[in-house]
């Protein structure tokens, strides 16, 4: 997630205390300064890890110290997978394949890296995709599969265990 | 002491087998060979060399003596079943193991037919006879899971299995991805270094792979594991843009069988795989890699195949029973 701040003395250490305290990991801390329309303010963005759970902890620590937060974003899509597909992904609509997974709403596909080969040759194509949790990974990966059976495309997954 | 046995084909296995034993001090004798059109009986021991001279011309031996003649009259303590392999029946080997076990023979053997189809049979009845069934060479090649399985790791629960159980597919993807070749041309280059058989399609479809697979599971979990409960997807429609594809994340495509018993999962494969994972590996060479509660992960890596180094999982079996059992 991010967390957005007014830049002001002593506001940063205030903000990052908390942090830990909630078993939270601090990723990055990005200064920046175009943040906010507001005049004279400069911005923190803070980006973390921590538990769902603990957020409206994290937030309430936070705004105790005097801190404004003004912005949260979250980043849902912590999973990653990559899978490979052959076939004749062009005549077989290759945006709907995409979209049947778009469509979940609990994963995407990120990335899509396209190989084109000899005329009438089947071509390849790295797909990269995102989800919430590894049981919405899994569902995703079903769809994907159930698709490839009815377009007759092979689909070539990493070893199971492994993300790359 | 000494062990004496029968050989029954001597393709380039049953060769590999009688060359060491001929070269090497191991105190085996051959007291019955066989091919497809002759054999040759000796209680007191064949000479190797004459026999070996003999089949260059064609038949090892004298047309009257059928191989189902040596299996039934020869004077030996374990046969040792080279011939080649059919998946669908097992047969002739499966009738050659079963008339020599009621005999009260041990069997080694390297043909995956019977043993895919036929182990938990093959291996009641031999409990029944007091002999042992011994298939080192079936799985691997040169590669000791067997004994790794039955004896270093005894004791062990196995959660897991993955392999690279297949030479020729391994050939095919190392050069697609090093050369950038396609797959037509690497099966073309396999063949002719004598990788890859006249018809590969055992090999390529990933079914050579998938009745290895059923060999292990078998052995381990004694799940009664089939063929036809793998699921097998083969390597021949892989391109070459898919392998660079892979690449470009450091990773490459291998064709793996795993298994999950806990989930029922038997499964043939390709599959993306990071390049420094150690079933990544070039050429020809099978590995298997073990997931187990007390040893925790073990990969074993070697040659999959070649006349000596099956012998060298024959001999292995052959000298297994000689000194663990006593033969008359
Ligand atoms: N080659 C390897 O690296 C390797 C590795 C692991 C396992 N294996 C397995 O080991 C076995 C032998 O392989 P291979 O490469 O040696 O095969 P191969 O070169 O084809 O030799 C087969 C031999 O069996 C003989 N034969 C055929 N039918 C027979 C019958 N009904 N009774 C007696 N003999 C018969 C043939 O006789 P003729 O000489 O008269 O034709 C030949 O000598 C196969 O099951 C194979 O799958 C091989």
């Amino acid at each position: 997630m991010k967390l957005e701040m007014k830049d002001s003395p002593g506001q940063l250490v205030s903000a990052l205390q908390p942090i830990s305290e909630v078993g939270g990991n601090i990723i990055a801390v990005i200064h920046q300064r175009d943040l906010s329309s507001r005049e004279d303010t400069l911005g923190v963005q803070i980006v973390l890890e921590i538990a769902e759970s603990r957020l409206t902890d994290l937030v309430s620590m936070i705004k105790e110290r005097g801190v404004n937060i003004l912005r949260i974003g979250k980043d849902r899509l912590l999973y990653k997978q990559t899978v490979i597909m052959i076939g004749h992904l062009m005549h077989t609509d290759l945006s709907d394949t995409v979209d049947r997974i778009d469509c979940t709403g609990f994963a995407e596909v990120t990335a899509l890296d396209l190989a084109m080969p000899a005329i009438n040759e089947p071509s390849s194509a790295r797909l990269t995709i995102k989800s919430v949790s590894k049981k919405d990974m899994d569902a995703a990966l079903d769809i994907l599969r159930d698709v490839a059976k009815t377009k007759k495309l092979l689909i070539i997954e990493p070893l199971e265990g492994e993300l790359v | 002491m000494t062990v004496k046995v029968a050989v029954l084909g001597l393709g380039s296995v049953g060769k590999g087998v009688l060359e060491m034993i001929a070269r090497k001090d191991l105190d085996i004798i051959v007291t019955g060979v066989a091919d497809s059109k002759s054999g040759l009986i000796d209680p007191s021991g064949l000479d190797i060399d004459a026999v070996l001279t003999a089949k260059k011309t064609g038949r090892c031996g004298d047309t009257s003596i059928s191989a189902n003649e040596v299996v039934s009259r020869a004077d030996y303590d374990v046969l040792v079943e080279v011939t080649p392999t059919d998946a669908g029946s097992g047969e002739p080997a499966h009738s050659y193991m079963k008339m020599a076990i009621e005999r009260g023979k041990h069997i080694v053997t390297s043909n995956k037919g019977p043993i895919s189809l036929h182990l938990k049979e093959l291996k009641d009845l031999a409990n029944e006879k007091g002999v042992l069934v011994r298939y080192e060479a079936t799985v691997g090649g040169a590669i000791p899971i067997m004994h790794t399985l039955g004896n270093g790791l005894a004791g062990n629960k196995f959660v897991a299995l993955y392999g690279v159980l297949n030479g020729t597919c391994n050939y095919i993807l190392t050069r697609m991805a090093a050369e950038g070749l396609t797959y037509d041309q690497a099966l073309a280059e396999a063949r002719e270094l004598g990788y890859a058989e006249a018809d590969p399609t055992y090999d390529v479809k990933g079914i050579d792979a998938a009745i290895k697979l059923v060999i292990l599971a078998n052995t381990i979990w004694n799940n009664g594991a089939s063929l036809d409960r793998v699921d097998i997807t083969g390597i021949d429609r892989l391109t070459n843009d898919a392998l660079r594809l892979a690449e470009e994340k450091d990773c490459t495509i291998r064709l793996i069988a795993e298994a999950f018993p806990e989930r029922g999962v038997l499964r043939v494969s390709p599959r993306i795989i990071r390049k420094d994972h150690p079933l990544v590996f070039e050429g020809t060479l099978n590995a298997i890699t073990l997931e187990t509660d007390m040893a925790g992960e073990i990969t074993l890596i070697g040659k999959g195949a070649g006349s000596i180094e099956t012998a060298s999982a024959i001999i292995g079996d052959i000298l297994f029973i000689s000194s663990h059992v006593r033969c008359n």
